[in-house]
């Protein structure tokens, strides 16, 4: 384990050091990175400029998911986000080479590409982070802090998760990109918004089935001791981690399974 | 080193626009052989025939359908990582290596994946870029080198951790000859040097004649031939041809066993199956010999002759 974390950082560091020798390039990659995600937030201000309240959540509680989801992304996507371009190596057989490498798969993937330029879409997440908090009056106590440490990595690893399996379609479809995309890039945009104004059926999907809920809705409510305006357990508010680490596993037996589908390609 | 008994492989595909129907195809039937170690075999087969679907079953890219594979004694679709500790693999059309950074920096990367010791990872490095000429290049970014420097670089890579079996998927594929030469002259030296295993397949027959002594030839997904070379020639390898110089012009000459294809002046061509030694001794009974020379039938004549071959039985 702690190997392979000193591997990750050998093969992402290599990777970081040939990007920082075009710095000029580098530097325009990062800011428009950032400048395209703050349009993202426009959006949400649109809306708020037509209304007050957002079913139960005024603007600054919504900001305040916005960013947690948002950075939480913007690091999946750093870390993961050239799954992306998975599908292209599983068709073209380049997926064989990490096959015959006395590492697991899924640790090769990950550590095979690194964009250091996509930090520029959580800088933005982190301005709106602080607008949130500086705006809301939060409770603060070790229990609510303990949380905000805690609700980042456990995001990061269900958004991961989510990515991982829809990666692992393209060992049958050889091309489920977009597919993948509506839980990937959609997912992030669900969990940027509380899931109360959602209608029912996809309220449950989101908590159940795909569970960005637990990215930032349930935690937030949790930091800004709100009321859940659906009354479900508070239990739920603490359990982020858990459901962090169950989506890791399935995510690790799904890519598995997958993995015996394995086709190749020809040549 | 190598064992293989009764592999099969099905791919399912499907077929057609609309109607979409389910066919599976056999990539491999049936196939069985066996690799001691320090051998240098060759894998040979038309486009299509089942070669580099054995090839990633061997290395544990693909689950075998059926049948049983055993690599250095292990199962590699069942034990991968370590059978892959104890392989090397190089594919002639994909790149190994980090297309971005300097040669050198994806050897220090592989290092590190493979858990080579430091020591051994000077030495061995310090061996192939004497053997290999790396130095003029080590540094460049691997998307700036040439095929030919990549293919050694690709060589050093597969190599660095001291496999004892290495395995080619067309390693001179689109190389000029002198950089085939190199690669050739690589491959012989780890396999008498270090004793180093090494199956490789090839389009180039020229891979074949000058490397390995055993071939292995795979068509429509069965092994049609498992031999060496001489004796491939003696099967299929139709007849032998003896050039004889006369001392002045005769007509043509007869001889048992053999039968003159050509004359021109003084000289006569022989076709001829069997040893050479005997008909040169009833020549040299019959007539006045000046010099002869034996000319063998090449490979690529006999290849063509095995696939047309197969293709009837088939």
């Amino acid at each position: 384990m702690v190997d392979s974390v000193v591997l990750w950082r050998r093969l992402v560091g290599a990777q970081v050091r040939s990007q920082l020798q075009y710095r000029t390039s580098f530097v325009l990659d990062a800011c428009s990175a950032f400048l395209i995600s703050f349009i993202d937030f426009l959006a949400v201000l649109v809306i708020f400029h037509n209304t007050q309240r957002l079913g139960a959540w005024s603007i600054r509680e919504v900001a305040f998911l916005y960013a947690m989801s948002s950075i939480a992304f913007a690091l999946t996507d750093l870390l993961v986000g050239h799954f992306d371009q998975f599908p292209q190596k599983v068709r073209d057989g380049n997926f064989d080479i990490m096959l015959v490498r006395p590492r697991g798969t899924l640790f090769q993937v990950i550590g095979s590409d690194f964009q250091l330029r996509r930090l520029g879409k959580a800088l933005q997440g982190v301005l709106v982070l602080v607008y949130a908090v500086g705006s809301l009056t939060i409770p603060w106590d070790a229990g609510r802090i303990a949380m905000l440490v805690v609700m980042i990595p456990a995001a990061i690893v269900i958004f991961g998760s989510v990515w991982t399996i829809g990666s692992c379609l393209s060992f049958w479809t050889t091309d489920g990109g977009e597919f993948t995309n509506a839980f990937t890039y959609g997912g992030n945009f669900l969990a940027q918004y509380p899931i109360d104004i959602f209608s029912s059926w996809l309220r449950r999907f989101l908590a159940y089935i795909v569970p960005l809920a637990f990215v930032c809705y349930f935690p937030a409510l949790y930091i800004l001791d709100k009321p859940d305006p659906l009354g479900l357990p508070r239990l739920l508010e603490l359990s982020s981690p858990v459901v962090a680490l169950v989506s890791a596993l399935v995510a690790g037996v799904v890519w598995r399974f997958a993995l015996r589908h394995y086709r190749s390609a020809g040549g | 080193m190598i064992e293989v008994e009764h592999l099969s492989k099905q791919f399912v595909v499907r077929r057609g626009r609309f109607r979409r129907e389910r066919v599976t195809v056999d990539a491999v039937k049936d196939i069985s052989f066996r690799v001691e170690r320090g051998e240098l075999l060759g894998y040979l087969g038309p486009n299509g025939a089942g070669k580099s679907t054995t090839i990633k079953m061997l290395t544990g890219i693909l689950v075998p359908s059926s049948g049983r594979v055993s690599v250095a004694g292990l199962d590699p679709s069942k034990r991968r990582i370590e059978v892959a500790k104890r392989i090397g693999a190089m594919f002639g059309q994909r790149v190994q290596l980090w297309w971005d950074l300097p040669l050198i920096d994806s050897f220090e990367l592989l290092r590190h994946i493979y858990k080579v010791p430091a020591e051994r990872y000077r030495t061995s490095l310090a061996r192939f870029r004497e053997v290999l000429d790396l130095d003029p290049f080590l540094h460049t970014p691997v998307r700036q080198l040439s095929l030919g420097q990549r293919i050694r670089g690709e060589l050093t890579a597969s190599m660095l951790h001291e496999p004892e079996l290495l395995f080619l998927d067309e390693p001179t594929i689109g190389l000029d000859v002198v950089a085939k030469q190199r690669v050739r002259d690589f491959l012989i030296e780890i396999n008498r040097e270090r004793g180093v295993t090494v199956l490789l397949t090839t389009h180039d027959l020229g891979d074949i004649e000058r490397l390995c002594k055993r071939l292995l030839v795979i068509d429509h997904g069965s092994l049609i031939w498992d031999g060496g070379i001489d004796e491939l020639r003696e099967r299929y390898g139709a007849e032998r041809t003896l050039i004889v110089d006369l001392e002045e012009p005769e007509p043509p000459l007869q001889i048992e066993g053999a039968r003159v294809e050509k004359v021109d002046g003084p000289r006569q061509w022989l076709r001829f199956r069997g040893p050479a030694a005997d008909l040169t001794a009833r020549v040299a009974a019959a007539t006045r010999l000046v010099d002869l020379q034996l000319s063998e039938p090449d490979i690529e004549e006999i290849v063509r002759r095995i696939y047309s071959a197969g293709r009837r039985d088939a």
